[in-house]
C-alpha cells in the first residue's frame, strides 16, 4: 500500500493529492475494486474549469459506468494521456500510474474532504 | 461510484463456495446465489478460456429429471426443439415457450437411457418447475435435482486433455452436444462436451458432495496449464463474443424465439407443442423483432436498455453488451424493429452520447478451426 498520508478522499471514491496550488486527482483502491476491470475513462480537455464537486468524466468498467467528481477546483493543466490505450492502469496503479487529471489553481482542501482514516471509516476497508 | 450487490443473508451457497472464499473471489448475488463474479480480473480469466483453460462452478444452474412412460411426449410438448432427433447420451438446445410463443426459458436436454435431465437457468427454476409440473403428460415423474446435483465447465483448447489426464475416458472422442458417463479423479461425472464460452470444451454433473473433490482435482491438474477458476463476469464476456444468448436480458416471456435470432431451435413439423400455433401464426422470415450483433465504436460500452437509433428515429434497443477482449472493441446484441434494412447505419444512446453502431452477424468471435 502506498503511502496516502498526502492524500484526501471524497465520499464518492475520488482521491486528491495537493502540492500547493497544483492537485493531482484519480479514483480510489477500493473504487477500482469495486468497479473491476476497467474499460473506457472518459476526461475533460486541458484548460477546462471546474468546480468542486462537479463532474469531470466518467468512468467505465465491464460491470458498470460511473460519474467522476472533482474533489476541488481549478483549471484543468493535464489529462493522464496514458489512459486512454491502458485504461486498466486505473486498476494496477490507482495512486500512481492510474492518475486521471491535474489541477492547477485548486484552492485549499476543503474541511469536508476526508483523511486517509475517516475515508477508511467510509468503506469499511 | 458503484456499489457491489453483496449477497444478502437468505442467499444460498453452492458446495464450492468455501472454495471461492479461499481463492479470494469477489461475491455477488446471482439468481439467489452467492456466486463468485471474479477471482482476478475479468479479463485475465476471458483470456484464461480463449488461450488455455478455465474452470466455472455452475452448480446454481437448475435440473429437472423427467421420468416415466410419457416423458418422451412431455419433453416434446415443453420444448420447440424435436428432441427425437437425440439418441441416448445425446444433448440438445432448446426454448420452452408459453402458449403465445414468448420463451419461458432456454434449456438444455439430455437423453438418458429411460429418462431426460433439463438443465434450466437458476433464475427461472421455480417458475420452469411449477411450468414443467403444470404441462407435463399423465404418467411423467418431474423431479427437481439440482440440489444434488453440482455442475463444474472446463472451458478452453486445452480442457479436453486436462479431463483426460484425470480419468479413463477418452473426451475427445465425445461428439459436440454428446456425453457420457465416466469417472473423473474417482468421482461419478456426466461428462458433456457442452459450454457457454465459444471454445471447446466439458460441463461435469457430479453428484454435489463430490464438488469440492473435484475442483480441487481439476486445480491440481490444471497448474501445469496455468487453470484459472473464471467467475460469472468472465461468462457473460465469453458467451456474448460467441453469441449465446442470456435469458432475462436477450429474452423473455414477451420474446418469440425467432424474434431472438432462435429460430433454428423451432421444429414446427415434429408436430403439437406448447406454443406451436402461435409460433406458426409468425413469418420466420420476418419476425415482430430483428436481433442482430453490433459493432460498436469507440470503448464505452452499450449495455441492456439502451436504444437504438437509425437517425433521429428510435429503432429498438441493446439487449446486452460488453467489451470484447478477444477482438480489443465493444460489441453488443440488439433487437430492432423488423423495418430496419441490414447495414443500416445505426447509433446508440450511451448514457446521452450516441455511438456509432454497425450491424454484424453472430458470432463475434468463432474458434479457430481445428482449436
Amino acid at each position: 500500500m502506498p503511502d496516502l498520508s498526502a492524500y484526501r478522499f471524497t465520499a464518492s471514491h475520488e482521491w486528491v493529492r495537493l502540492d500547493g496550488g497544483d492537485a493531482r486527482i484519480g479514483i480510489t483502491d477500493f473504487a477500482q475494486a469495486q468497479l473491476g476491470d476497467v474499460i473506457f475513462v472518459e476526461l475533460p480537455e486541458v484548460g477546462a474549469a471546474l468546480d468542486a464537486g462537479a463532474k469531470f468524466g466518467s468512468i467505465e468498467s465491464v460491470k458498470a459506468a460511473s460519474d467522476l467528481y472533482a474533489p476541488v477546483g481549478g483549471t484543468v493543466a493535464e489529462v493522464n494521456a496514458a489512459l486512454a490505450d491502458k485504461p486498466e492502469l486505473v486498476n494496477s496503479d490507482p495512486y500512481g500510474d492510474g492518475w486521471m487529471i491535474r489541477v492547477e489553481g485548486a484552492g485549499p482542501a476543503s474541511p469536508e474532504l476526508l483523511d486517509e482514516a475517516a475515508y477508511a471509516k467510509v468503506t469499511g476497508v | 461510484m458503484v456499489r457491489t450487490r453483496l449477497a444478502g443473508p437468505m442467499a444460498a451457497r453452492t458446495p464450492l463456495y468455501g472454495r471461492h472464499i479461499a481463492a479470494g473471489a469477489r461475491m455477488v448475488e446471482f439468481a439467489g446465489f452467492d456466486m463468485p463474479l471474479q477471482y482476478s480480473t475479468i479479463r485475465d480469466e476471458h483470456l484464461a478460456v480463449r488461450n488455455r483453460v478455465g474452470l466455472f462452478d455452475l452448480s446454481h444452474m437448475g435440473e429437472v429429471r423427467l421420468a416415466g412412460p410419457t416423458a418422451e411426449a412431455s419433453v416434446q410438448r415443453l420444448i420447440a426443439n424435436d428432441i427425437a432427433r437425440v439418441g441416448a447420451g445425446g444433448a440438445q438446445y432448446a426454448v420452452m415457450c408459453d402458449d403465445a410463443g414468448g420463451i419461458v426459458d432456454d434449456v438444455v436436454v439430455y437423453r438418458d437411457e429411460d429418462s431426460f435431465m433439463v438443465v434450466v437457468n437458476a433464475a427461472c427454476r421455480d417458475k420452469d418447475l411449477a411450468w414443467m409440473r403444470s404441462h407435463v403428460a399423465t404418467g411423467t415423474d418431474v423431479e427437481d435435482v439440482s440440489d444434488s446435483t453440482a455442475l463444474l465447465a472446463v472451458q478452453g483448447p486445452y480442457a479436453i486433455a486436462l479431463v483426460e489426464r484425470l480419468s479413463t475416458v477418452q473426451a475427445s472422442t465425445i461428439p459436440s452436444f454428446h456425453c457420457l458417463f465416466a469417472d473423473v479423479a474417482g468421482m461419478t461425472a456426466r461428462v458433456s462436451r457442452t459450454g457457454y464460452t465459444g471454445e471447446d470444451g466439458l460441463e461435469l454433473y457430479v453428484r454435489d458432495d463430490v464438488a469440492p473433490a473435484l475442483w480441487d482435482a481439476l486445480v491440481a491438474a490444471g497448474s501445469a496449464v496455468q487453470l484459472r477458476p473464471c467467475g460469472l463476469g468472465a461468462r457473460d464476456t465469453l458467451r456474448l463474443e460467441a453469441g449465446l444468448r442470456l435469458y432475462g436480458q436477450d429474452m423473455d416471456e414477451g420474446v418469440d424465439p425467432f424474434s431472438c435470432g432462435l429460430g433454428w431451435t423451432v421444429k414446427l413439423q415434429k408436430g403439437d407443442f406448447i406454443g406451436a400455433g402461435a409460433l406458426r401464426r409468425i413469418d420466420p422470415t420476418h419476425p415482430p423483432h430483428r436481433f442482430t450483433g453490433l459493432r460498436v465504436a469507440g470503448r464505452a460500452i452499450a449495455r441492456h436498455g439502451h436504444s437504438v437509433r437509425s437517425g433521429d428515429t428510435v429503432v429498438g434497443a441493446v439487449t446486452s453488451g460488453t467489451y470484447s477482449f478477444t477482438l480489443d472493441r465493444s460489441i453488443a446484441t440488439a433487437s430492432l424493429s423488423p423495418d430496419v434494412a441490414a447495414g443500416a447505419p445505426l447509433s446508440i444512446d450511451i448514457r446521452g452520447t450516441a455511438a456509432e453502431a454497425e450491424m454484424v452477424s453472430l458470432p463475434f468471435y468463432r474458434r479457430p478451426k481445428g482449436a
